[in-house]
């Protein structure tokens, strides 16, 4: 017991430093998958018809294949098959790999959360509100907006949670997140070895990132509840 | 003069024609009813008055001006459709009222859009946002929704919600006010107080075109009826006439099932 409270210091550093990178991906892969994911939507329900086909191609080719798989292909691919290493070596490198990959994944599950919001929103809204004179903008800022975001909040709130735990993927091309951190201490790190109680440190972390996050959806769902 | 004049509507959705030739013309005050079967036309020939359908062929005037005439397709960008469109307001079968906003918010909004965009708002603000809210009120009074001013949609009936959807309509004084099935959404119960409010708006004389398969209060509250069947007008006149002793075979038959 003593010996843990000793190295506790030490286990707590490396954890703080790996579940800081587990953050960065996280925040990196929203940021850009909220605004791809919108772009992908609006090709998948184009009026011209062979930009929302390859859209729509490419929605299921992403979300039918493991977010594992697409990370290994597109961290690997560019340096083995077109001898050219884009992502550049070290930690930096796997993590713009990583990113790239998470963004391209989340994007296509958002794109199908924004279709929804945007196409379940009944046509009647639109009609009162031509019908009252209103132009198209003033229909989409002051009527529609609204209720999409009611009907997209939820399921990405679920999409939001389970990308926090899929970020520890991004451990199968050797970034150092958070599970590489914790598991480190098995095989020894910082002269520690064989010790598995970080990976329960570990897996605190995740409960609280999650039990916090949860709890912010939760009280932005019950902000839209005023309304049905 | 006729308030309303629509001379020779016809629109095809496809390979349906689904308004052959469509001829109307309303007086100031008048009610006009407008029954016939599922499919008929009834919907689509408002949608075409409020702007939502194009027609392919046909004239639409109001107060003698020409707001649509199909061989002219000039004066249709969307700006001017908007201005033409306020002549109309349409009460939907399904209410549509807006969600996230109180049945004051839903009758006030349009018009505050509108006011906005006056080139006095911004000096005279605060007096022309206070006129728009004691409209809103009176028209929810008169609805008899003076109590449910600060409800949500979802917080309402049927009935009152369709009260607030006329009253949205009215908010914004259209000259002729229309009226899709105004009660097949509803309760039997609840059909009344929203036929009522109706009934209510045609003795202030209120211009307004009503679909309906309610046939008693057509011929009650309406001052000329039409019957339409697969597009076109089959019968029309007095409405103690045309329930009374229709002419043709196919309204008989059509006045068989009520
Ligand atoms: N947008 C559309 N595209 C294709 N067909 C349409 C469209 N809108 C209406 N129709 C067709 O036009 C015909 C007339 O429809 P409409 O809704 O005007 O009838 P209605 O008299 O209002 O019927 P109901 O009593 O059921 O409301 C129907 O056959 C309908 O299927
Ligand atoms: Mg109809």
């Amino acid at each position: 017991m003593s010996l843990i409270l000793e190295q506790m210091p030490v286990v707590i550093g490396a954890l703080n430093t790996g579940f800081l990178q587990t953050l960065k991906l996280f925040l990196v892969t929203l940021l850009g998958a909220f605004p791809l994911g919108l772009v992908i939507a609006f090709g998948s329900m184009s009026a011209f018809r062979p930009l929302s086909l390859v859209t729509k191609l490419v929605v299921w080719v992403v979300r039918g294949t493991p977010l594992m798989i697409q990370l290994l292909i597109i961290y690997y691919f560019p340096g083995l098959v077109l001898d050219n290493p884009i992502w550049g070596g070290g930690e930096a490198g796997r993590f713009l790999a990583a990113s790239t990959a998470f963004i391209i994944n989340y994007a296509c599950y958002f794109s199908e959360i924004y279709r929804g919001g945007i196409q379940g929103v009944p046509a009647g809204q639109e009609e009162a509100g031509l019908v009252l004179g209103m132009t198209k903008s003033q229909i989409f800022w002051r009527v529609k907006l609204l209720q999409m975001i009611k009907r997209i909040v939820p399921p990405m709130s679920n999409e939001i949670i389970t990308l926090v735990k899929d970020t520890a993927l991004a451990r199968i091309i050797a970034l150092q997140e958070i599970i590489f951190a914790g598991q480190s201490f098995l095989k020894g790190s910082h002269g520690i070895s064989g010790a598995i109680w970080p990976l329960f440190f570990t897996a605190f972390y995740y409960l609280v990132f999650n039990g916090v996050l949860t709890l912010l959806l939760g009280q932005l769902e019950k902000k839209l509840d005023y309304f049905r | 003069m006729a308030i309303l004049e629509a001379e020779n509507i016809c629109k095809t959705f496809g390979r349906t024609d689904v308004l052959k030739s469509i001829d109307l013309s309303l007086e100031k005050g008048q009610v006009l009813s407008v029954i016939g079967s599922s499919g008929s036309g009834k919907t689509t020939l408002l949608r075409c008055l409020n702007f939502l359908e194009r027609p392919d062929k046909g004239v639409i005037r109001v107060n003698g001006e020409t707001l649509f005439d199909a061989e002219d397709p000039s004066g249709l960008s969307e700006a001017a459709i908007r201005r033409k469109r306020l002549h109309f307001g349409l009460v939907f079968q399904s209410f549509n009222l807006f969600p996230q906003y109180t049945a004051m918010e839903n009758v006030m909004l349009a018009r505050k859009l509108l006011a906005a965009e006056q080139p006095d708002f911004k000096t005279r603000k605060k007096e022309i946002l206070g006129e728009i809210e004691e409209q809103a009120k009176k028209l929810l009074d008169q609805m008899g929704l003076t109590n449910r001013r600060d409800n949500y949609p979802h917080q309402l009936s049927g009935g009152q919600c369709q009260r607030v959807a006329i009253a949205r309509a009215l908010a914004l004084q259209p000259d002729i006010l229309c009226f899709d099935e105004p009660t097949s959404a509803l309760d039997p119960e609840l059909t009344g107080e929203v036929l009522k409010v109706i009934k209510e708006l045609a003795d202030q004389n209120m211009t307004m075109i009503i679909v309906t398969h309610e046939m008693s209060f057509a011929r009650d509250v309406a001052d000329h009826v039409i019957f339409m069947d697969d597009g076109v007008i089959v019968e029309q006149g007095d409405p103690r006439e045309v329930f009374g002793s229709p002419k043709e075979e196919r309204t008989r038959q059509f006045l068989l099932r009520y």
